[in-house]
């Protein structure tokens, strides 16, 4: 399970393969996020989650939340390539009778933790989730992917406050600042810096690294895991729909599907980054 | 008789280009016009407004409870605010803000111009068929007659309307005259014009591209229940959550088609 650099990035690639094939299949999805995200989720899944695939309901598992739900593609693309269930089910994205729905659904699928899609709604599950892991005397890390776009939501805000009067140190969000959202590029629709000094306002403990670089990944979570006494964030910076030249820090691509010929011309520049 | 179309190859227009193209014709008429968007203007089509009357449109990003707020203390200060969401935000998000902020201000929120409000306009994602004509009439409170029959009486909104005028075509076919009802207007509801078919035909059937719990059929169940019992039936989500598929996959999987109009009117008939 655990991996080395070579291997997570060569990993990353082919979940970002597995996010385009996915999506124009379905033939709707989020591009931009899934692919922006592929780095992170294969530092996640293949070396820092303390998880078991074939136990996803083991009882210290660390637990990840996505709270920006809409980027699951790339989340069922790790978890099928980690061994949870069969690479060939992502072929049945958002399709009738599928458990891949297009936004997390928990009941039908109970290793994504919780449902999710309507945005600030995780981020409070996951500090319940967290105060539960202290309460129980758990060991677990709750792991909780927010996207830029969702700090609009008021929401937001009180998990966070809750997170620091708590001192969650088992709670480590992180933030996928990719500067883009449905309608535009956040700093359009609503500005949100310093998002770095509002996170310090509010007593959390931040990192801010180039999420797309999975050596800063690593790092960082390393060091989040041992700071005591306070929740953490980690502002990542990701290039949206990384990897692939035409989609890469367009928020058009971040409720879109590649058409087939866009597809196709994705896989192969993909390809060829191996 | 209002003047309705149907045919195999009617035009098909999704109902949110209709309030964008309305939204923009309402800026020009009315000054007082705004818009406040959470962060899908393009999805609800209220961008070609902000394009046009960028000091009437405000963006406040993915924060629904916010929006409604600001909306109420817009039409408090005499502004016609118009807030564009999905209903799965709005009001499933804001639902504390609409009801204190803009109701029990009776603040003008999203109303039609000439139209005292607060109201919520409720629209179809996908594309549905053109069926009515410029002379089609239209008032905010009045159900209209679509079709007129003496056998069964089917109650729609939205986009299963057509389904209905569709079900009472099919039923002709069996000399079962089924009178159709377009119920847009969900509150206040048309009560007179329900009881008045229903006492004519004894059976009602509504369908809703909705819940089956407080919506349409409830409303009609209201009344009928309080003013002339009939068996009914109401077609519609079976309090369930909804699930990926294409928009004809899922219509078809609950029955929000003509062909189950057609087999609940048999079971009551």
């Amino acid at each position: 399970m655990k991996s080395n650099l070579t291997q997570l990035k060569k990993m990353a690639n082919t979940l970002r393969q597995d996010v385009i094939k996915m999506l124009v299949e379905a033939g709707s999805g989020h591009s931009a996020g899934s692919l922006g995200m592929a780095d992170i989720f294969s530092a996640l899944y293949f070396k820092v989650l303390n998880h078991k695939p074939k136990k996803p309901n083991w009882a210290n598992r660390d637990r990840l939340i996505l709270s920006c739900g809409h980027i699951v593609p790339i989340r069922y693309a790790a978890m099928a390539r980690s061994g949870y269930f069969p690479v060939k089910e992502l072929k049945t994205l958002r399709k009738l009778g599928s458990r891949l729905q297009g936004h997390p659904s928990y009941v039908d699928m109970p290793a994504l933790e919780s449902s999710s899609g309507p945005l600030g709604q995780g981020v409070s599950v996951a500090v319940g989730k967290a105060l539960a892991g202290k309460m129980n005397r758990k060991k677990y890390f709750v792991y909780c992917i927010t996207s830029d776009g969702e700090h609009d939501e008021g929401q937001t805000w009180e998990a966070i406050m809750t997170a620091a009067k708590y001192k969650l140190d088992n709670l480590i969000f992180i933030l996928d600042r990719n500067k883009i959202q449905i309608d535009g590029y956040t700093k359009d629709i609503m500005p949100l810096e310093s998002l770095k000094a509002k996170y310090e306002a509010f007593n959390w403990f931040v990192l801010e690294i180039d999420g797309n670089d999975i050596e800063k990944v690593l790092k960082a979570t390393e060091i989040a895991k041992r700071v005591k006494d306070q929740p953490k964030v980690i502002i990542a910076h990701t290039i949206p729909g990384k990897g692939v030249s035409f989609m890469e820090n367009k928020w058009e691509w971040h409720g879109r599907a590649p058409s087939k010929d866009e597809a196709e011309k994705a896989l192969k520049e993909l390809q060829r980054a191996l | 008789m209002f003047k309705i179309q149907i045919s195999k190859q009617i035009e098909l227009k999704a109902c949110r280009d209709g309030f964008g193209e309305a939204l923009l014709e309402l800026g020009k008429r009315n000054k007082d016009v705004v818009v406040v968007s959470a962060d899908l203007a393009e999805s609800t089509r209220c961008l070609e407004f902000g394009k046009k009357y960028a000091e009437r449109f405000f963006e406040v990003g993915v924060a629904e409870q916010n929006m409604a707020g600001v909306a109420a203390g817009l039409a408090l200060e005499g502004k016609i605010p118009f807030m564009c969401s999905f209903g799965v935000f709005s009001p499933a998000r804001n639902w504390d803000q609409i009801r204190i902020s803009i109701c029990y201000n009776k603040a003008n929120v999203l109303a039609a111009a000439k139209f005292e409000g607060p109201v919520y306009i409720r629209f179809a994602r996908e594309k549905s068929p053109i069926m009515t004509l410029p002379k089609t009439k239209f008032k905010i409170g009045n159900a209209e007659v679509f079709k007129e029959g003496d056998d069964v009486t089917i109650i729609a909104c939205g986009s299963m309307v057509y389904e209905a005028l569709l079900a009472a075509k099919e039923l002709k076919k069996e000399k079962i005259q089924a009178e159709v009802i377009n119920c847009h207007t969900i509150k206040p509801i048309d009560a007179k014009t329900i009881i008045r078919s229903a006492k004519k035909t004894n059976r009602v059937v509504t369908i809703e591209e909705h819940q089956v719990n407080g919506g349409l059929g409830s409303a009609v169940a209201e009344v009928l229940a309080q003013n002339y019992p009939v068996p009914m039936k109401i077609i519609g989500m079976p309090d369930k959550f909804g699930e990926s598929g294409t928009g004809k996959e899922l219509l078809d999987k609950y029955g929000l088609n003509y062909l189950n109009i057609i087999k609940e009117i048999k079971k009551l008939i």
